[in-house]
């Protein structure tokens, strides 16, 4: 039998078994496959490292449980490397279904680094509006987000009294599925208000900001599960994205494998029509 | 490695409805469209409230209520710095966009879709100006002999595939000749970006495969 009616007969559910076998397998037993922090990754990383302590952070998570695998292994080890920096943090979501995941990540990470609420960091909850919310902020953090994500009034928090705006805060760091996201805030607020940024995206959308860049519009970035794993190996942690690396990188190998057979199967055929 | 199954009753029911959802992959079947339409009901439900909550009430109702709750002074006191109560006009410009319901009146909602697209079109054209156009022009003029051979090289490419992919989408002349030859290169250039895009999706897919996986592994049934 020819290579591309092999193809033709074969049920495509014995890849969905190979595939589910490819990522169940290294979960269980992982192969701990080496990791190489790439430039990006490192840039990321050394950014938030040359911040001074007590410096405030704007960490926008703007993303909801559909992307958690990839997002919230970033957004756990970004938060654990300023807690120990002793940052302060100000988080805020533009993104509807992701307030309380957000929350939640918040929540664990500052317990496990025995921040206190509102004093070492806040979170403000979500604010409808995308890139006017953005803009506003360059205008009144407190003004745009009034209550924090439990309803507190935010001007009668610690950590507000020094926070008025975009020129409050050292850094920005984006962590972003897509739209509202990291895009956005390089288009409208880093280039008005000259904050340094930095950002953590789905591997999707990796792609479209590798021009920021290029041209240093953005500081830094983590692109999807992979840039994740190698922060976590930046930071000395085995988190999530570092355990589903293998699986993810054995998944590759197969899908990789899949396409060269599949052109072979093609060029086979077309051989044998022209033969 | 031995299972500890999770107590949590959350837990559990989210593991089975991933297993309906997966048992598409064998076939349609009752379990799958059963999970199906609970996600799009529940999506559906959830996204009401929280926008009601999130928006309607914190952003129209709470600050309408404390500007007409002043305990002096009329609620229009933008000479005081409170514009609170000036969000009665978007209020009414979100109202004006359910006349669409009564075809007589439908062409009411035009005005606040001139209102919203006119602050985004203003919004989106700023930051495509600052973020977009002007800095990655910038970005892109280089120099092409950098004093290192690698950086050079880069540059050299950079440049080429930029002109010759810019050549590609020049549709005002037959792609002949030097152009068409010029387009041909951009098209390698694009074929090579669409590759890296679907690598990264690929890696995004399989990230919420794995995902899901560690989910009923380690937090379903426990396998450490």
């Amino acid at each position: 039998m020819s290579l591309a009616a092999f193809f033709e007969r074969l049920d495509r559910r014995w890849i969905y078994v190979i595939m589910a076998l490819m990522v169940l397998v290294p979960l269980l037993w992982p192969l701990n496959l080496p990791l190489e922090p790439s430039p990006p990754v490192r840039a990321y990383h050394d950014v938030i490292a040359a911040l001074s302590p007590g410096s405030t952070v704007l960490m926008s998570c703007d993303f909801d449980p559909a992307s958690r695998p990839e997002l919230e292994p970033m957004t756990r080890t970004t938060l654990r490397q300023l807690f120990r920096q002793h940052c302060k943090v100000v988080v805020v979501v533009l993104y509807p279904g992701g307030a309380r995941l957000v929350d939640e990540i918040v929540q664990e990470v500052a317990r496990e680094n025995r921040q206190v609420e509102g004093v070492d960091y806040v979170n403000l909850g979500y604010k409808a509006g995308n890139e006017a919310v953005m803009v506003l902020m360059g205008q009144s953090i407190a003004g745009t987000f009034p209550r924090d994500y439990n309803g507190r009034d935010v001007t009668g928090l610690p950590i507000m009294q020094s926070v008025r705006n975009y020129s409050s805060c050292a850094l920005l760091v984006s962590l972003s599925v897509g739209y509202p996201g990291t895009k956005e805030y390089v288009q409208q607020v880093q280039g008005r208000f000259h904050i340094p940024v930095i950002g953590g995206v789905t591997a999707v959308s990796a792609p479209t900001l590798y021009p920021y860049l290029q041209t240093g519009q953005l500081s830094g970035m983590l692109g999807g599960m992979a840039g994740a794993a190698e922060y976590e190996d930046l930071r000395f942690e085995r988190g999530m994205a570092s355990r589903g690396m293998d699986a993810q990188s054995l998944a590759h190998l197969f899908i990789v494998l899949c396409i060269v057979l599949g052109n072979l199967a093609q060029w086979e055929r077309k051989w044998k029509e022209t033969a | 490695m031995s299972p500890h199954l999770s107590p949590e009753l959350g837990v559990w029911v989210a593991a089975a409805l991933t297993l309906c959802i997966f048992s598409f992959l064998y076939r349609e079947n009752p379990f799958y469209r059963f999970a199906e339409h609970l996600f799009v009901g529940v999506s559906a439900g959830y996204y009401i409230v929280l926008n009601f909550w999130t928006v309607l009430v914190a952003n129209l109702w709470d600050p309408l209520a404390a500007a007409f709750n002043r305990p002096q002074g009329s609620p229009f006191a933008a000479h005081l710095g409170d514009y609170r109560a000036f969000l009665l006009l978007p209020a009414l410009f979100g109202l004006l966009l359910f006349s669409r319901f009564v075809p007589r009146f439908a062409w009411v909602a035009r005005w606040s879709l001139a209102v919203i697209i006119g602050v985004y079109a203003g919004l989106k054209t700023t930051g495509f100006a600052q973020g977009d156009f002007v800095a990655q022009v910038h970005g892109s003029i280089q120099p092409l002999w950098t004093g290192h051979w690698g950086s050079s090289i880069n540059a050299w490419i950079f440049t080429i595939g930029l002109v010759a992919s810019l050549l590609f989408f020049y549709f005002s002349r037959e792609h002949k000749g030097a152009l068409g030859s010029a387009s041909r290169v951009g098209v390698y250039f694009l074929m090579i970006s669409f590759g890296a895009g679907y690598g990264y999706t690929v890696m995004s897919r399989i990230s919420l495969l794995i995902g899901r996986f560690q989910f009923l592994l380690f937090d379903w049934l426990g396998l450490r």
